[in-house]
């Protein structure tokens, strides 16, 4: 695992550091069953990454197969195995599997570990001047519970039937007696959800009871706060998953019936087992999670965007405190919005109705947030560094997947969009482009907070122009296969229907672009790797920040206890521009005017 | 390096660290077990033969004439033995905490004694009626009912072990930290305690929703 290849965080910082009774730990103490927050942001960010890379990959082989059905895939097509694709040529039930386990592992195993686990873990103690984390050790057993189940998940694929084949939502009754990947796959998501369990509560209690002296809640950055709403989201969000989980697994295993409606007809014959259960069941807890779980995904990235937005037009965000309010509202309102996803399930008119007015209003505080962050750029001197430029696509990609999202929250055009390449559209527009890109912004932001060195600048726009152009080529003709009523979970991407023969050629287009932008990724991980070592040296301070992880604590960190000196806060977080200001900004530790 | 607050309350929020930790954990727990009777109140009321005993089910358990229900199958004075178990455990749960606070390391011993010996009785009880069910071929897949008296009971049993492993190395090995951390142990019972408590609540709308209604 690339984790244990990581250079350590300058191991000889802890010379001199106050804590003289520190001992030096073995190396497997410090950097594998390592209790620092800041090992275990690197461990969970290099896993995540590795699980990102992993999940494209899926997503590259279904691409080929999309365009050229039943053409074999080229060079590694022998490698994928004669159950899988005898000839290189993959079979429907193969595709099945990476169709499912593509969505499993972006969401559950790269996005939500990458902008959480990562970020959250590495950036927020520092942000808010706290020696670790409150729970290092469950920190620690929160990475490996993660780990476990990313594993299980990898090792699927080498079950009998392969890994789960119903979809990354595993609907039954389809789930309930499907081959043996989905109880490999329900016993990993338990490990993750109890991963993120221990993760949200340790965030929760970090942010509470641990922030420097001054730090009131009003003068947090905003990226905290997107942490600590992430955290109440995963906290309250998972359990009815794992409740879903615990019951479909007694479906699959002790052949119970929850799930499974009475007489049940399977390929001609009538499941044997009791009945009387609820397919739908399964959806609306399903659902109870999944949509927090969106909020999950988006909100962290747009912390780490407005961190890049405000120290990169070197003025305090617009509306601060509106976005923190609406943060609060869309994290509420984000638990009684889940049925939108079911309007076809024939639950009913008056509870479509409820969810459809409760759809519209959550879309009012997230428009809030992306116009604060638009008018923030507003007499901006703007630096166009390269996690700016991210951060920078980041505002209409995400305007472009919310807005798309509007006719899927109304349930009469739903009845035409729903399960169509529209959706697969709509929603990659708000994770790959959105919250990737401010995933990359993230990197490109902290990597000297974590190195005390630059990423290559040059290699970031060579990262940044092709990916921004390839990744709408992929998914703006999405919008168009989508409203001709292409399903979205067709093997040969809809040969076989007259009604998908006039978007068809798009096929082809949209797979060239998805492998133009396997090819942009190649100079960023050559650059992150390149610049550990040779990147250009900077100081503490490299981006005239005001927040307490660039202004108090030295680059890179010292080793466990973070701060020479404990921290004290006097203002908020973005006194840019701050008129008489010696640099032209205010850190929030310098003493001084309160502001 | 020492994180703040793992003993003494931070000033703000009145909590140690581990309270709070509790606390939001606790939370979840009622998510987790709000779902699960959730779903048992929706698989009730979709399907109208939900409670029944088929026929061909009576007749092989022995059953004869008007239509019989699930839950007259279940052991109403079992479950109440287990009841008034689990609610004397929380008695004594506090009388430990108690009895600490007063210093008085031997009487902690023994009301924690006294819970860990209610927490194994309720599981006996338990086992007992599960191995009942079993003989007589009511399995979780016979029917919802079954299913939902299983999953349902058999996690809070499963909570009921998690809080009786603690709860015996705080009795043990961990209660050596009454003589270097003192104030750090009545800490971690009051925390032990707080989950204790928790269980039982659930076990106390466990009995009335699945036994009783």
């Amino acid at each position: 695992m690339s984790v244990l290849e990581q250079p350590p965080p300058k191991a000889e910082d802890d010379v001199g550091h106050h804590d003289h009774h520190h001992v030096k730990e073995p190396f497997w103490r410090r950097y594998i069953f390592s209790q620092d927050h800041k090992v275990i942001g690197l461990q969970y960010a290099f896993t995540a990454m590795f699980f990102l890379l992993f999940g494209f990959c899926l997503m590259i082989l279904m691409r080929w197969q999309l365009a050229w059905p039943g053409k074999a895939v080229p060079i590694i097509g022998g490698l994928l195995g004669e159950t899988n694709a005898p000839g290189g040529i993959i079979l429907p039930e193969f595709y099945n599997q990476l169709g499912a386990m593509h969505g499993t592992i972006m969401v559950f195993l790269a996005i939500v570990p990458l902008a959480v686990g990562a970020f959250g873990n590495y950036i927020v103690p520092l942000q808010i001047g706290a020696p670790d984390m409150a729970f290092p050790k469950l920190n620690m057993a929160s990475y490996w519970c993660y780990f476990l189940g990313g594993v299980i998940m990898l090792a699927s694929f080498f079950a009998p039937g392969g890994a789960a084949n119903s979809g990354w939502t595993s609907y039954p009754p389809l789930s309930t007696i499907a081959t043996q990947g989905q109880t490999w796959w329900l016993a990993g998501m338990v490990f993750l959800i109890t991963s993120s369990l221990l993760g949200s509560i340790n965030f929760i209690v970090t942010i509470f009871q641990l922030r420097a002296k001054g730090l009131s809640f009003m003068r947090l950055p905003f990226f905290v706060h997107s942490q600590l709403v992430t955290s109440f989201l995963l906290l309250l969000a998972f359990p009815p998953l794992e409740a879903a989980a615990i019951f479909q697994f007694f479906d699959r295993v002790f052949n119970t019936s929850f799930f499974r409606p009475s007489g049940l007809v399977i390929s001609g014959e009538v499941l044997e087992v009791a009945g009387g259960g609820s397919p739908l069941l399964w959806q609306h807890l399903f659902w109870f999670l999944a949509h927090p779980e969106v909020y999950v995904l988006i909100l962290p990235a747009l912390g780490i965007v407005a961190e890049v937005i405000a120290n990169n037009t070197r003025k305090p965000l617009w509306g601060y405190k509106s976005m923190v309010y609406s943060l609060i509202v869309l994290g509420f309102l984000s638990f009684v919005v889940w049925a939108h996803h079911m309007f076809l399930t024939g639950m009913g008119t008056t509870i479509s109705a409820f969810f459809q007015t409760t759809t519209m209003i959550i879309s009012i505080p997230s428009v809030v947030i992306l116009s604060a962050l638009f008018i923030s750029l507003w007499g901006g001197s703007i630096r166009f560094t390269t996690p700016m430029l991210f951060a920078l696509a980041f505002l209409p990609m995400f305007g472009i997947g919310g807005l798309t999202g509007l006719p899927l929250g109304l349930s009469p055009t739903d009845i035409h969009l729903h399960d169509t390449y529209y959706v697969i559209g709509h929603f990659h527009y708000v994770v790959a482009p959105g919250t990737i890109f401010a995933m990359f912004a993230g990197i490109y932001y902290w990597f000297p907070k974590i190195t005390g060195r630059k990423m290559s600048d040059f290699l970031g726009k060579l990262h940044f122009w092709p990916s921004f152009i390839f990744i709408n080529g992929i998914f703006m003709p999405m919008f168009i296969v989508g409203l001709a009523g292409v399903s979205r979970r067709l093997w040969d991407g809809g040969q076989e229907y007259s009604h998908a023969q006039p978007v068809l050629q798009w096929n082809a287009f949209m797979s060239i672009c998805a492998f133009g932008l396997l090819i942009s990724q190649i100079p960023f991980i050559f650059n992150l790797f390149w610049s550990i070592k040779k990147g250009k040296k900077v100081d503490s301070n490299p981006w005239q920040a005001t927040t307490l992880e660039w202004a108090a604590a030295p680059s890179p960190p010292v080793g466990h206890g973070n701060f020479t000196e404990d921290p004290v806060v006097y203002r908020g977080p973005y006194e840019y521009s701050a008129p008489g200001a010696p640099d032209g900004y205010l850190a929030q530790n310098v003493p001084g005017k309160e502001g | 390096m020492e994180i703040p607050y793992t003993v003494e309350p931070q000033p703000e929020t009145g909590l140690y660290n581990a309270k709070l930790g509790i606390w939001l954990f606790l939370a979840s727990e009622v998510m987790l077990f709000g779902a699960l009777f959730s779903s048992y109140i929706l698989l009730r009321t979709g399907d109208p033969g939900f409670m029944t005993i088929p026929h061909d089910v009576a007749e092989a358990l022995g059953l004869h004439g008007e239509a019989h229900r699930w839950s007259d199958e279940l052991s109403v004075p079992l479950a109440f033995v287990n009841t008034l178990v689990l609610i004397f455990s929380s008695i004594t749960i506090v009388m430990s905490w108690a009895s600490l606070r007063l210093k008085e390391f031997g009487k902690f011993r023994f009301w924690l004694g006294l819970t860990i010996l209610c927490a194994l009785g309720f599981m006996g009880i338990k086992a007992i009626e599960y191995s009942t069910k079993f003989a007589h071929h009511l399995y979780p897949e016979t029917s919802n009912f079954l299913g939902i008296y299983f999953t349902l009971t058999g996690l809070h049993g499963l909570h009921v072990v998690g809080g009786l492993i603690v709860l015996v190395y705080l009795w043990g090995p961990g209660s050596k930290m009454w003589k270097t951390a003192p104030q750090r142990f009545i800490n971690r019972v009051e925390t032990v305690g707080l989950y204790w408590h928790f269980v039982d609540l659930v076990w106390i709308f466990l009995f009335p929703t699945i036994y009783l209604l």
